[in-house]
């Protein structure tokens, strides 16, 4: 009896603490999800293609990697009520506020435009125009917005989240080698010698898991989402599910083009996906679906980190939780951003491939700078009192920004000058 | 539309006035790393330019 006590009391607990998080989460798992947008399935696609799955080892150290940089923003959310925009022009003045907020604008702008060609390219294979593709986008994102609540949004955007997943059963449907999966992919190895491809590859990857505007992103919606300092330990816990989540998908797409396209030069994800169609048409079609849904998750959340930023600065009400009458330019600013994105993926001949080129270089730009801000409104005693970054946090921290940045500038120096790590 | 872009350039220095001065303690490390920063823009965009030239030949 008392052991039945024991486990009806453990259960209660934790489902108690199970039903805490469900209201908790949301900014850290929705994020790094998002993470996993068109540009970065086809990124994993390219290298399950390329190098088998040589490279699993290296995506797990991408874990804490993304953690502990995502994680900085929610406790500066938290205390500060800031987003990450705000909180730059208020510790660092008009001149880097202004920086900031140019370079994100475009570089958003640019992103949901690859996110645009991630998915009408993923539904051209099953017939469907470009335009009833964009026309739908438009139209779906609207209806997930307008009805004023933070809550909604956000649940909506989880139940994306939960079909991004859809790379798992497809892993499972094309009988990878166990025993090559462990022995090849989690002991660390570079496959092929360590060599100017392999080093484009590895930035990729880490390009592809730390975006500029992640850290925007999640800042802002801690506070849209109202979370108090008792939440930052959720917040914590979400971000980390979400950083373990968004490296699992990534190694089951590793996987799901390791095992069938090992060889095969690919160039993009819906590629990927016509290829795969050939030898198995399920796996092939759940490629494509997840694709669409990877760039309606970039989407959602790009358009967003534009939209708060803005409405920080210029002082319009910007929260989800407003109707659209009560914060129109928060709302007109995100409509603006996918509707033009969208109709320049429908121009003829549209120079698709520079628009993703200055995506990466203008990444490069913005990333360094919004992670120094970050570690350095993170050391401001004053305004962050005991949420402080300790040595040991600013020792990782500072070390992770210090790779990410030289990392990030040389895949933006060898995307513009592909011939000098070749 | 006139009234708009007037509107919209002292919405400009309103915010550019509420920001004149930064807030986070000015300490020397804070310093360093924005110069830092400051360089390694300027030699990015360097780059860029540098790129752009060459696009055009």
């Amino acid at each position: 009896m008392n052991l039945f006590a024991k486990i009806y009391y453990y259960i209660q607990k934790y489902w108690k603490a199970f039903k805490i998080y469900l209201i908790v989460a949301g900014p850290g798992l929705v994020v790094m999800v998002a993470d996993n947008d068109a540009g970065g399935i086809t990124t994993y696609a390219a290298t399950g293609a390329k190098y088998g799955y040589h490279l699993i080892w290296f995506l797990l150290i991408l874990i804490p990697v993304a953690y502990y940089v995502q994680e900085m923003t929610v406790r500066l959310g938290v205390i500060t009520k800031r987003g990450h925009a705000e909180a730059i022009f208020d510790g660092f003045g008009a001149f880097w506020g202004w920086f900031s907020l140019i370079d994100l604008m475009i570089l958003d702008w640019l992103t949901l435009v690859t996110e645009f060609i991630g998915m009408t390219s993923a539904l051209r294979i099953f017939g469907v125009p470009p335009w009833v593709t964009v026309a739908g986008v438009v139209t779906l994102m609207g209806i997930i917005v307008i009805n004023g609540r933070y809550w909604t949004w956000e649940k909506i955007a989880m139940l994306f989240c939960a079909l991004n997943l859809i790379y798992i059963p497809g892993a499972f449907m094309v009988n990878p080698s166990v025993s090559s999966i462990i022995g090849d992919g989690l002991i660390p190895n570079f496959a092929g010698g360590f060599n100017g491809q392999l080093f484009f590859f590895l930035m990729a990857n880490i390009g592809t898991t730390i975006a500029p505007w992640m850290l925007f992103f999640q800042q802002s919606a801690v506070v849209d989402k109202g979370m108090q300092e008792k939440d930052i330990p959720w917040g914590r816990f979400d971000t980390l599910l979400g950083s373990i989540s968004t490296v699992v998908v990534a190694i089951f797409i590793i996987i799901v083009t390791g095992t069938v396209l090992e060889g095969v030069e690919i160039d993009s994800a819906s590629q990927a996906a016509e290829q795969m169609m050939k030898s198995n048409r399920y796996v092939g079609t759940f490629m494509a679906i997840g694709l669409f849904d990877a760039g309606l998750l970039g989407a959602i959340c790009i358009s967003l980190a534009s939209s708060w930023a803005f409405g920080e600065i210029f002082g319009w009400a910007h929260s989800l939780n407003n109707k659209i009458r009560e914060a129109p330019w928060f709302y007109a600013s995100y409509f603006f951003a996918l509707i033009t994105s969208g109709l320049v993926v429908l121009i003829p001949n549209a120079p698709l491939v520079l628009i993703t080129l200055f995506v990466q270089v203008i990444a490069v730009t913005l990333l360094p700078a919004a992670l120094v801000f970050l570690i350095l409104l993170l050391n401001d005693k004053k305004h962050t009192g005991e949420y402080c970054n300790t040595l040991s946090q600013n020792l990782i921290g500072g070390l992770i920004v210090v790779a990410i940045v030289i990392l990030s500038t040389l895949y933006g120096v060898s995307v513009m000058f592909p011939r000098l790590f070749q | 539309m006139a009234i708009s872009l007037h509107r919209f350039v002292r919405k400009i220095r309103e915010i550019n006035h509420r920001y004149s001065e930064p807030h986070i303690e000015m300490s020397a490390g804070v310093k360093m790393s924005l110069m830092a920063l400051r360089i390694y823009l300027l030699l990015l965009v360097g780059i860029i330019a540098y790129k752009f030239v060459l696009l055009l030949k």
